[in-house]
């Protein structure tokens, strides 16, 4: 019997011990298997930044000698976290509000303020997808000509002065309409045949669609140059506090943990699925994916180096300038370069599309918890006004100022912190983590113990706030991408405490009579006691 | 590409698309808990 067909037993059947329920499933939706959950996982952590910023990341850090400080954060910070994550949403089956709630009252704010971020990322994230889909197109007859730089800031996104404007782009408008219409569609179709279905078709073809521009990267004149220049250790980088930071922050950021994702994921897994396992297939899947795109990026970074007769490191870069200038620019000198183009900005809106209903799907299975709302309803109560709020920050002339400045203080005092709030809290202040682990060894192939507290009560947090630290530090000490103050206040620390106090003020909104905060939250945990 | 660079690009193959696959093999092989003792859990 397939996994998927157990949903379809009565309740209260003794064989549905430790499932999920069909009560569960028609109230909030579920994944049909531990397949389709790994997957949609696996979908939201491999994202844009996997792409274009591991890569950068691991060159500028040590090079070969980065893989050490890699996998120390990974298997000390990255993968416990995730953890944390899958046996909060697991255990207390709700979105990130309603299973902090669960987990005790006074911490559901934690859940609200994820919420926040997640709606916050989403608004902006699509609009990145949206001039990938555009380039996607571009890339057929590179249509920026031998000045990336200059079409993507002039002729594409008519970028101004940095400021706010209202003057719209339709070059921007129509794709970033298309990409939130996806959205809408996929997040009216409920977990499964919207968000499982679409990461059951989109992920092995994001897996097919960069092997084979790694393939076409790999052979092409001077790929070795590149990869030489990606692996080539810098032992003496080890030494270095910045490096371990580097690392930790680049696991972190990648993985998806810590903002309500994986909470809100792991409520619609089957009860006796096995979480830990699922984790370190999500986990390895991830980074094996970052070390893919390492290998991609790279050897396309050797080839443009060597036909413009300068060293790697003069074309070496990352972000949005490694995707919309130097990607084109190598496009353009590349034989073949329409199928690397299309394969490459393909990948990025695939990778980018999964990961964003990853993100609003935290905000939409909030709403419906809270008030008890259908999918459908709750999915346009989110997406309409996310759209809007997108289409009119986003598609204007100053779009990429805006997106520029809230990406980089919502990742770190909106992620980072909320994170960092989150584990001290749990580990410290609630002490629930034996409780997490009992409930992830009940079913779990990786026994959870004392290491596992001590890597999320101390090696995490600790690591975590250090990186946080420094980029208060370097952000109060230069004021960031040298951007007028205001600019800075409102749109960067302001986005950030807007989303805190809406932590704060959508704990006060109550919950309905019918949603309980205690156990059993079902009928079936009722007939076992 | 240098020695070193080759080495630590079959490392870093090693380690992580190799602990993807032993990752997804351990998951497969792992049996669900007897239902009693779910019972018992609960």
């Amino acid at each position: 019997m397939t996994e998927g067909a157990r949903f379809a037993r009565p309740a209260g059947s003794e064989h549905d011990i430790g499932m999920t329920t069909v009560d569960e499933v028609q109230r909030r939706g579920a994944f049909s298997s531990r397949k389709v959950f790994i997957l949609a996982a696996i979908g939201s952590a491999v994202g844009l930044g996997n792409i274009w910023r591991f890569p950068y990341v691991a060159y500028e850090n040590g090079g070969g000698a980065f893989l050490i400080p890699y996998l120390v954060a990974l298997l000390t910070a990255g993968i416990p976290f995730l953890l944390m994550d899958y046996a909060i949403g697991h255990k207390h089956r709700g979105s990130a509000p309603l299973s902090f709630a669960r987990l005790r009252r006074g911490t559901e704010f934690l859940g609200w303020w994820q919420v926040g971020i997640c709606f916050l990322i989403a608004v902006y994230y699509a609009a990145v997808i949206a001039w990938a889909l555009r380039y996607t197109v571009f890339s057929v007859d590179e249509a920026w000509g031998d000045d990336p730089e200059g079409f993507l800031f002039g002729e594409f996104l008519q970028a101004g002065d940095p400021g706010i404007s209202s003057d719209v782009v339709a070059g921007v408008l129509l794709p970033l309409a298309l990409v939130w219409l996806a959205v809408l569609v996929v997040m009216a179709l409920g977990v499964e045949k919207g968000i499982g279905r679409l990461s059951l078709f989109f992920i092995p073809v994001l897996v097919v669609a960069f092997g084979a521009l790694v393939v076409r990267a790999v052979t092409l004149d001077g790929a070795v140059v590149g990869l030489d220049a990606f692996f080539s250790p810098s032992w003496d980088a080890l030494t270095e506090p910045g490096v371990w930071a580097a690392a930790f922050g680049q696991i972190f950021f990648s993985l998806s943990i810590g903002f309500g994702i994986m909470i809100t994921y792991a409520s619609y897994v089957d009860r006796r699925s096995d979480m830990p396992g699922a984790g370190l297939v999500v986990g390895f899947a991830n980074s094996g994916f970052e070390l893919l795109a390492g290998i991609g990026v790279f050897a396309a970074l050797g080839f443009m180096a060597q036909a413009q007769g300068v060293a790697v490191d003069q074309v070496a870069t990352e972000g949005l300038g490694l995707a919309f200038v130097v990607f084109p620019a190598l496009i353009s000198e590349a034989p073949a370069g329409a199928l690397i183009g299309v394969l490459f900005f393909g990948s990025l809106v695939i990778a980018g599309l999964t990961s964003l209903i990853s993100v609003i799907e935290v905000v939409i299975s909030a709403v419906r918890d809270k008030f008890e709302m259908s999918r459908i309803a709750a999915s346009m109560a989110v997406g309409v006004p996310a759209t809007v709020i997108s289409l009119a920050l986003f598609s204007t002339t100053s779009g990429v100022y805006v997106l520029d400045i809230v990406d980089h203080f919502i990742n770190r005092y909106g992620i980072l912190l909320v994170a960092v709030v989150s584990m001290l809290v749990v580990a410290w202040v609630l002490r629930e983590l034996p409780g997490l682990a009992a409930h992830l060894n009940r079913t779990g192939s990786l026994p959870l113990g004392r290491i596992w507290f001590a890597l999320i009560a101390v090696v995490a947090p600790v690591a975590l706030a250090y990186v946080l630290i420094d980029e208060l530090f370097t952000d109060i000490e230069e004021p960031y991408g040298g951007y007028p103050d205001w600019m800075l206040g409102v749109l960067g620390w302001g986005s950030t405490a807007v989303v805190l106090l809406f932590g704060v003020l959508a704990t006060l909104v109550r919950w309905r009579s019918e949603t309980p905060l205690v156990e059993p939250y079902d009928v079936i945990e009722e007939e076992v006691r | 590409m240098s020695a070193d660079a080759v080495i630590l690009m079959l490392v870093a193959m090693a380690i992580l698309w190799g602990g993807l696959v032993l990752a997804i093999v351990r998951l497969n092989r792992h049996d669900l808990p007897p239902i009693d003792e779910l019972h018992r859990d609960l």
